[in-house]
């Protein structure tokens, strides 16, 4: 197979056929907490494809350069400080160059911390041995698929307002169950597996 | 005494963190298929919490208030560190059954907002016990809701078959859509009885 087909299929598998979100459950906190309208669903799907682009990119390299096999026990902690970091530089740099995108973001660019699609992309490119472009390519595309579920629940999140169901479903129940159909409804794209 | 009995039903029952404060939802939902890694999640999880919880809450007049997220994940992540190699050397399959949510539990909100809302604020005893409460309700928890799952969708518990061989499991309670269907419903049932409990008390 060549190069170009197997980064298409890596990209596309991230994206529909194991979605960050409805397959492998990763960022449900983000997921279900910044959902409430569409604007904002849609900037915290940028945010977090930007930090997880380049997180994927700086893990990958200091992986292979610096930890490698004798030091992988301190993967989870190198990790997770290079993501903390990236975000607070990422946050200063672009206060100084681009604040009209830094004010559209607001308060979810330091959340992005602690929202385990990030994390878990950057083991998981360790885990299925990805070079460093395969890494980037993965990184960007889990987000675009992280993007897609948000911006699609977002939107199915607002109509349930006005949706008639028993009381105790009001507020996450009744959520969870919309996330449920929106689920089954991407274990539609299994088929669409290349290899 | 008392106190104790007070800290375990908010963490057991009104301050539940799947049910009520709804955080650590990914590990949750992902590895809630049977009630094994259940339990096993709940139990490295709460080991995690009651650790993280001891050290920052000893070292609260040390940390600097900017920098605490930093220092807390550093603390979280060097005991998550700990338990899961203890898992690979001690209990390999459950390690290779919860795969990537290990090492994920240093993001799962649970432990980090215990440390911001509890550990930071008080002394080491109490947030120690704090830690084995609120881990105590999370593995209540998960365990009601992987044994939910495992029953429906593979027809056993603990892996021994609880039917008679004509029952089919419903495959789909075990797939990711079953994993959000299973907690709704659960939710809304808690909600209900919260609600009716409260009007009760009215």
């Amino acid at each position: 197979m060549s190069q170009l087909t197997y980064y298409f299929s890596l990209s596309l598998s991230a994206i529909l056929i194991e979605n960050f979100i409805f397959v492998k459950f990763l960022g449900c906190c983000p997921f279900f907490g910044v959902s409430k309208n569409v604007e904002t669903a849609t900037g915290m799907g940028i945010a977090v494809t930007f930090v997880m682009t380049v997180a994927s990119a700086v893990c990958s390299i200091v992986n292979d350069y610096m930890l490698g096999e004798t030091y992988a026990y301190m993967q989870t902690v190198v990790f997770i400080l290079i993501i903390a970091s990236l975000v607070q530089f990422i946050e200063m740099f672009l206060k100084k160059s681009m604040p009209a995108l830094y004010e559209s973001l607001g308060i979810y660019l330091p959340l992005i911390t602690t929202n385990c699609a990030v994390l878990g992309v950057a083991n998981l490119n360790v885990s299925s041995g990805l070079d460093f472009i395969g890494s980037v390519i993965y990184g960007f595309a889990a987000g675009l698929g992280f993007t897609l579920a948000i911006v699609l629940f977002a939107s199915i999140r607002e109509r349930l307002e006005y949706a008639d169901y028993p009381k105790c479903f009001t507020g996450f129940p009744i959520a969870l169950v919309a996330a449920s159909l929106l689920s089954i409804a991407f274990m539609g794209f299994q088929g669409l597996s290349i290899f | 005494m008392n106190n104790f009995k007070q800290q375990l039903k908010e963490g057991i029952l009104t301050n539940n963190p799947i049910f009520v404060q709804l955080i650590g939802l990914c590990s949750t939902l992902a590895v809630s298929t049977t009630l094994a890694n259940g339990i096993g999640m709940g139990i490295a999880v709460t080991l995690v919490l009651m650790c993280s919880n001891l050290v920052i809450s000893l070292l609260r007049k040390i940390i600097p208030d900017q920098i605490r997220i930093a220092v807390f994940i550093v603390v979280i992540a060097g005991f998550v560190t700990i338990v899961d190699l203890a898992m690979q050397a001690w209990l390999p399959e459950l390690s290779e059954a919860l795969g990537i949510f290990i090492p994920l539990i240093v993001v799962n909100c649970l432990i980090l907002a215990r440390a911001e809302a509890f550990a930071s604020k008080n002394g080491p005893v109490a947030s120690l016990i704090d830690g084995l409460t609120q881990g105590i309700g999370f593995t209540i928890a998960i365990s009601i809701i992987s044994a939910v799952r495992e029953i429906i969708g593979s027809g056993s518990l603990l892996g021994v078959p609880v039917f008679t061989e004509s029952y089919t499991p419903v495959i789909m309670i075990i797939l990711p859509a079953g994993g959000f269907l299973t907690l709704g419903i659960l939710m809304a049932i808690f909600q209900y009885f919260m609600n009716r409990n409260k009007k009760e008390e009215n």
